[in-house]
């Protein structure tokens, strides 16, 4: 079955080829931090989790994301999304790849980081972090592959599959509830200290995900002839739909009880992205862009007219997929660390060493994507 | 017949439900910790628990010698970056230190002032929750302590720490050191640190670095548990405050605003 990616069309291999060159980029800039420290990045005393632990946290939604296909298919035999939830689960295995590659970039002492298991912590929510996202990589591996194997193969999947799939139902859940407890669980850092965390993680989760799989969806039509189908696409419209607005009803419901409790540890951090906060505002504008494109794009897809149009639809599913960036991958992290304890406003500016670092984890994911759909593409155009 | 049954349902649902709420403090007997909601926080229960009292009314303004004798002893890199910054002990405002509990309304001598900050040594340390390897313990005697050797350097106890008393090697420090104290470790880059109420001293028999440089006496050092120690008296004789007791770690720093004499 893997065989297939080693034969593609000249545009596939000069895909591949710019796709190594910035993982080379991104390896020759972690070979600097390394070397010098993670000094290298613009993380500091006061802001001491940046680029890497926004883009984590924004990847586990991305990858719970793939059971909004997951459970339709498998428990509620949704026949439309049989076509497209190998694509949903392959980019769940690309997306945490990444997670863990953006946590080991992350780790001051990379070379010590089996600790977590050799002196295994239950108590810390990263012990269990590091258990739920390996756990869930395996289990959409196994679960994507024995299925396609067996599509490969024109038999129906074994019998022992099916128990695997169910439950990487819940562990979809479990993944992103684990990384809202990474942050809800910390006294003195208000804009995470909240309940509804981990159902608002949930909520941009369903969101951005399914809005990356239309995009998607429309990206492999163009390159590879491959149509998900009307259908599907528009019962993934729908829960973009629903799960944005869910997301922008939780971000109105922490305005709210920030500032009508008016107890400003509440207010500070939202008053520094929104509004700035000591005269400081570095990412004020990203966070109107956010709230601009999120709304925008979900209030476009409300009216059916542009839901069928596929350009709005388009333009759509990426306002609101940067729009949740933004928010997640940007803000949410950096945001609660402003002002610090000390209350102090320090800002957070990230260097190119970090940029490229990440652009090379991107990049990695994207491959890990383009030859996991590769393969997905080559037993399905050939079996229909 | 349905409504019948669900309605026995709903009763015994809600019968099982005044039953847990009933038993509550039985739990709680059971799990031997019942919460209570105004029970001021008591030093802990028998044994040792380091504490150490900051006298504001004693400590002199502008004076460095405790943040000085603690970064000698403790071989900590002095960087001209304040995003490299590591410090064990150091100066912040009256309204740095004690968010929401300091007002405008403070006697002027308050307001502009730097108070001493550092580890709380918490009863119950956010940081430790967090750790992933427990490279950040409790020992018996209270002291919240580092194991540089076995930290990843994830960070996590330091956005879990809400007083900012973390600091991470963001680089090699030792090129950084003025005069290394062999008698200490030097750290390596990608971990981190924090002040150990002299955790080494202390088992030699010897007070923190900083209690023994400080000539006006501003900070007493001792056993939080023991009523006849001198941290007890100063406490019992002046009002003391922590830092964020709202947050439930339970400091074993204490602070002096004005001695009880003044």
């Amino acid at each position: 079955m893997f065989e297939s990616v080693f034969s593609g069309s000249r545009n596939y291999w000069l895909w591949i080829l710019f796709l190594l060159a910035v993982i080379s980029a991104g390896v020759a800039s972690y070979a600097h931090q390394f070397d010098y420290g993670l000094g290298a990045t613009g993380m500091g005393r006061d802001i001491s989790w940046g680029l890497y632990i926004a883009q984590f946290t924004f990847l586990v939604g991305v990858a719970a994301s793939a059971v909004m296909l997951v459970l339709p298919y498998y428990l509620h035999d949704y026949k439309a999304f049989g076509k497209i939830v190998i694509l949903g689960e392959w980019l769940a295995v690309a997306s945490v790849s990444m997670c863990l590659l953006f946590v080991m970039a992350d780790m001051g002492k990379p070379s010590r980081v089996l600790n977590i298991l050799l002196h295994p912590t239950p108590g810390s929510i990263l012990f269990w972090d590091v258990i739920v996202l390996n756990g869930y990589l395996v289990l959409n591996l196994i679960g994507g592959w024995v299925v396609l194997e067996a599509e490969k193969a024109r038999v129906p999947p074994p019998g022992w599959i099916k128990p695997l799939i169910y439950l990487s139902i819940p562990w979809a859940v479990s993944i992103h509830t684990v990384t809202a407890f990474l942050y809800a669980g910390l006294p003195g850092r208000h804009l995470w200290l909240t309940a509804i965390l981990a159902p608002r993680f949930l909520a941009s989760a369903f969101a951005a995900g399914p809005s990356l799989l239309i995009l998607l969806s429309f990206l492999l039509k163009r390159v590879a002839g491959f149509d998900a189908g009307r259908e599907a696409i528009s019962k993934l419209t729908t829960i973009v739909v629903y799960a944005g607005l869910v997301n922008f009803f939780f971000v109105g419901m922490e305005f709210f009880t920030a500032y009508y409790s008016g107890i400003p540890g509440h207010q500070h951090s939202l008053h520094y992205l929104f509004f700035g906060l000591d005269g400081k505002g570095a990412l004020v504008p990203f966070m109107w862009i956010s709230l601009v494109l999120g709304l925008g794009g979900v209030i476009a897809l409300l009216f059916p007219g542009n839901r069928t149009n596929d350009r709005v639809l388009q333009l759509s599913c990426l306002a609101l997929f940067i729009s949740l960036w933004l928010d997640k991958g940007i803000g949410l992290v950096i945001g609660g660390f402003i002002p610090s304890p000390l209350e102090h406003v320090t800002e957070y500016q990230a260097t190119g060493t970090e940029i490229t670092i990440t652009l090379g984890i991107f990049a990695t994911g994207a491959l890990i994507l383009t030859l996991l759909f590769k393969m997905a593409l080559a037993v399905k155009q050939r079996t229909n | 017949m349905i409504d019948k049954a669900r309605r026995k349902l709903i009763a015994r649902l809600g019968a099982a439900i005044l039953f847990g709420l009933g038993s509550a403090p039985a739990l709680d007997a059971l799990l031997g910790r019942a919460v209570r909601a105004s029970t001021p926080k008591g030093p802990g229960n028998g044994g040792i628990r380091r504490g150490m009292v900051i006298n504001l009314a004693k400590c002199t303004e502008g004076c460095t010698k405790c943040l000085e004798a603690c970064h000698t002893e403790h071989n900590v890199p002095a960087f001209d970056n304040p995003k490299d910054e590591i410090k064990w002990i150091w100066k912040d405002g009256y309204h740095n230190v004690f968010p929401g509990q300091a007002h405008a309304l403070a006697p002027q001598s308050i307001q502009g002032r730097d108070i001493p900050t550092l580890c709380n040594h918490c009863e119950n340390p956010p940081c430790v929750r967090v750790c992933p390897t427990k490279a950040t313990f409790k020992r018996p005697d209270g002291i919240v302590a580092m194991d540089f050797h076995r930290c990843i350097g994830c960070r996590f106890c330091m956005a879990g720490c809400p007083y900012g008393s973390r600091s991470f090697n963001w680089r090699d420090p030792r090129p950084f050191i003025k005069t290394v104290n062999k008698h200490y470790p030097t750290r390596e880059k990608g971990v981190v640190e924090k002040c150990s109420f002299c955790a080494s001293r202390v088992d030699r028999g010897l007070g923190p670095a900083c209690v023994e440089a400080c000539v006006s006496g501003a900070l007493v050092f001792g056993n939080l548990n023991d009523p006849s120690s001198e941290i007890r008296r100063v406490m019992a004789d002046n009002l003391t405050m922590q830092r964020k007791p709202e947050l439930g770690t339970n400091p074993s720093v204490y602070y002096i605003f004005q001695g009880g004499d003044v």
